[in-house]
């Protein structure tokens, strides 16, 4: 099970962003998105100063731009939300191409867009640069409480094994001549979820048993203790402080 | 259905989160009432049931398919307070890994999706379980009722937050409409399978199923030909402790914070009516500059922020802020006492039945 655990969003490097603790990069990206969503939306220009900050983050960390880009096409339902917007919102209209729209909407598309894209490719550049490991012993020392990262920590662990006892049911099911076509072949499926959740539920309870074995008493030992020196914090801190000049100049202008 | 950053305004984001907060703390604790010391394998292998769940593709008609969103269905099978604990993990490991939902709007993004769905699936689910009559086909009508109300609950509770601290002022009414009638629709759905699913597990371990509890029938052996009641050497699974003081004051806390935070924006909201028409009129086009120059946290999308909204905006975060302080410190006191009272019953834990 080795070669399995690193996610496929995960990147691996050795640039100084990768090197850097987890919990001061969560706390970096975190700060980042809240001062970008803090920022006036009518200061068009701060959020391409954003975009550029990203970009050297991106730079500094080698995530090529097709990566980031290609991850960034999550946010593709929101988009066509926020198109919407302008023929719905209210107050004053404008006439572009023959249409009617709300200049009020336009901003509010223009601000989901904007600090929607500019949090998703933040988290992006958190995910390519952490092992999944790393992000749990960041959260787990940022003061998220031990219990909630244990549980984390086993969803990611065995998220794909339940996934692929999924992949196989749905196998099985093929193999046999089965094809889902329209809601009369719910009950099948219906039934494979049910068997999965019996499948996992049990699994959890093979899964403690094993851990009271080995002498699990409520609380997992911590091996790695992560550290940051104050250059790490000043260095991963570096993106939120300039954000917030930004965010600044953008209330000031 | 995730909401993404810039979405909601700051300050309600923050309030949402605190609520979020709030109700995952008290999920944690309730979550070991339900599982005991199990409950972090448990809840995280059902959470990545969940996870996986949500990828099981149902086909609706030619080309388009739904898929489960799991909240009603987590807390009928395991539970409320773990049922919280699993969706709300789920979206948090999403927004982190997967950039589904963003970081600022995970308190919104719990609070409509994991809490409202959940604790409405399970109120509902228990209301009609204990109406209806104690059979295998009550549990599914009623796994189909708290699915079905659930999803559209969550839609209402998302237009609620967009009405207070939305950044865009979309008729809330339109708002509502819409998202009420595709989550109906989604909801029917949803319920379809959440009953069916809910059938399937209780078909084969009903002993499973959290809601289907004090269902099972008393084992009976049958000695010499006649039926006899066994022993009773099965020890009950033990029942969720009786409502205590300290979940009412929690409670209590979480329902005053909704309040001291929405209220306030409310107050604050109302004025702006008024000064819309005078920004629309550009009477107050140089005032904005002023108001706004000196707060950066507030986030206001509204055209022409002005200073009653701003003013009672920051109100409404101080005395959120105020209110977290000054419940975390009765919080804290009581606990501290509690925790000597039972000290000596509670300190090990180690299990012996292994």
């Amino acid at each position: 099970m080795g070669a399995g655990h690193t996610h496929k969003l995960y990147r691996h490097g050795h640039s100084p962003v990768h090197a850097l603790p987890p919990h001061t990069k969560l706390t970096a990206v975190f700060a980042f998105v809240v001062v970008v969503v803090s920022t006036p939306r009518e200061a068009v220009w701060a959020f391409a100063l954003y975009a550029a900050l990203l970009g050297t983050v991106a730079y500094a960390a080698r995530v090529p731009a097709s990566f980031l880009l290609k991850r960034l096409l999550i946010e593709v339902p929101f988009v066509a939300f926020a198109v919407l917007m302008p023929f719905v919102a209210q107050g004053e209209r404008v006439d572009v191409l023959g249409m009617s729209l709300s200049v009020n909407g336009l901003w509010g598309a223009w601000n989901v867009l904007a600090k929607g894209t500019l949090g998703v490719a933040a988290s992006v550049l958190l995910a390519a640069t952490t092992e999944l490991r790393e992000l749990l012993l960041g959260l787990q020392r940022l003061g998220l409480p031990p219990l909630l990262v244990q549980i984390a920590s086993f969803m990611i662990r065995y998220g794909d094994v339940i996934t692929d006892e999924m992949r196989r049911m749905r196998i099985a099911r093929e193999s046999r001549g089965f094809e889902a076509r329209g809601v009369r072949h719910w009950g099948v499926l219906a039934k494979s979820a049910g068997a999965l959740f019996i499948r996992s539920y049990e699994r959890g309870e093979r899964v403690h048993l094993a851990m009271i074995s080995r002498g699990y008493a409520g609380s997992m030992p911590v091996i790695d203790e992560v550290t940051a020196s104050r250059a790490q914090w000043s260095y991963a801190l570096t993106l939120p402080c300039a954000a917030l000049v930004v965010c600044l100049l953008g209330w000031a202008l | 259905m995730h909401v993404p950053d810039g979405f909601i305004n700051a300050p309600v984001s923050a309030a949402a989160g605190v609520v979020a907060a709030g109700a995952v703390a008290v999920s944690l604790r309730g979550a070991r009432r339900e599982l005991d010391e199990r409950t972090a394998p448990l809840a995280g292998l059902v959470a990545a049931f969940i996870f996986a769940v949500q990828m099981l593709n149902f086909p609706v008609a030619a080309g388009t398919s739904g898929h489960l969103l799991g909240g009603a269905l987590a807390a009928i099978l395991v539970g409320p307070y773990t049922g919280v604990l699993c969706v709300s993990v789920v979206l948090l490991m999403q927004g982190i890994l997967f950039a589904d939902g963003g970081l600022t709007a995970l308190g919104v993004n719990i609070t409509v999706m994991a809490v409202v769905t959940t604790v409405v699936a399970y109120a509902v689910f228990r209301g009609l379980v204990k109406v209806l009559p104690k059979k295998r086909p009550s549990i599914t009508v009623s796994a189909f009722a708290a699915a079905v109300l659930s999803v559209p609950a969550a839609a209402a509770a998302f237009t609620l937050v967009y009405a207070v601290g939305g950044t865009t002022d979309v008729p809330i009414g339109q708002v509502l409409t819409a998202m009420v009638g595709v989550h109906v629709l989604i909801g029917i759905g949803e319920a379809t399978i959440t009953a069916l699913t809910v059938g399937a597990v209780i078909a084969v371990r009903p002993d499973l199923v959290y809601g289907a509890r004090g269902l099972t029938a008393p084992l009976k052996l049958r000695v010499n030909g006649e039926l006899v009641d066994a022993p009773a050497a099965e020890p009950e699974p033990a029942p969720v402790a009786a409502r205590s003081p300290r979940k009412l004051l929690l409670a209590g806390l979480a329902t005053s914070l909704v309040l001291a935070g929405f209220v306030s924006f409310y107050a604050s909201a109302s004025p702006d009516g008024l000064e819309k028409v005078a920004a629309d009129k550009g009477i107050d086009a140089k005032a904005e500059d002023h108001a706004t120059a000196d707060s950066p946290l507030a986030d206001y999308g509204v055209e022409g922020v002005t200073n009653a909204r701003l003013s009672g905006g920051l109100a409404g975060v101080i005395g959120v802020g105020v209110t977290v302080v000054a419940g975390t410190g009765v919080f804290w006191a009581v606990r501290k006492r509690r925790t000597n009272e039972t000290s000596p019953a509670s300190t090990s834990d180690i299990p012996e039945n292994v």
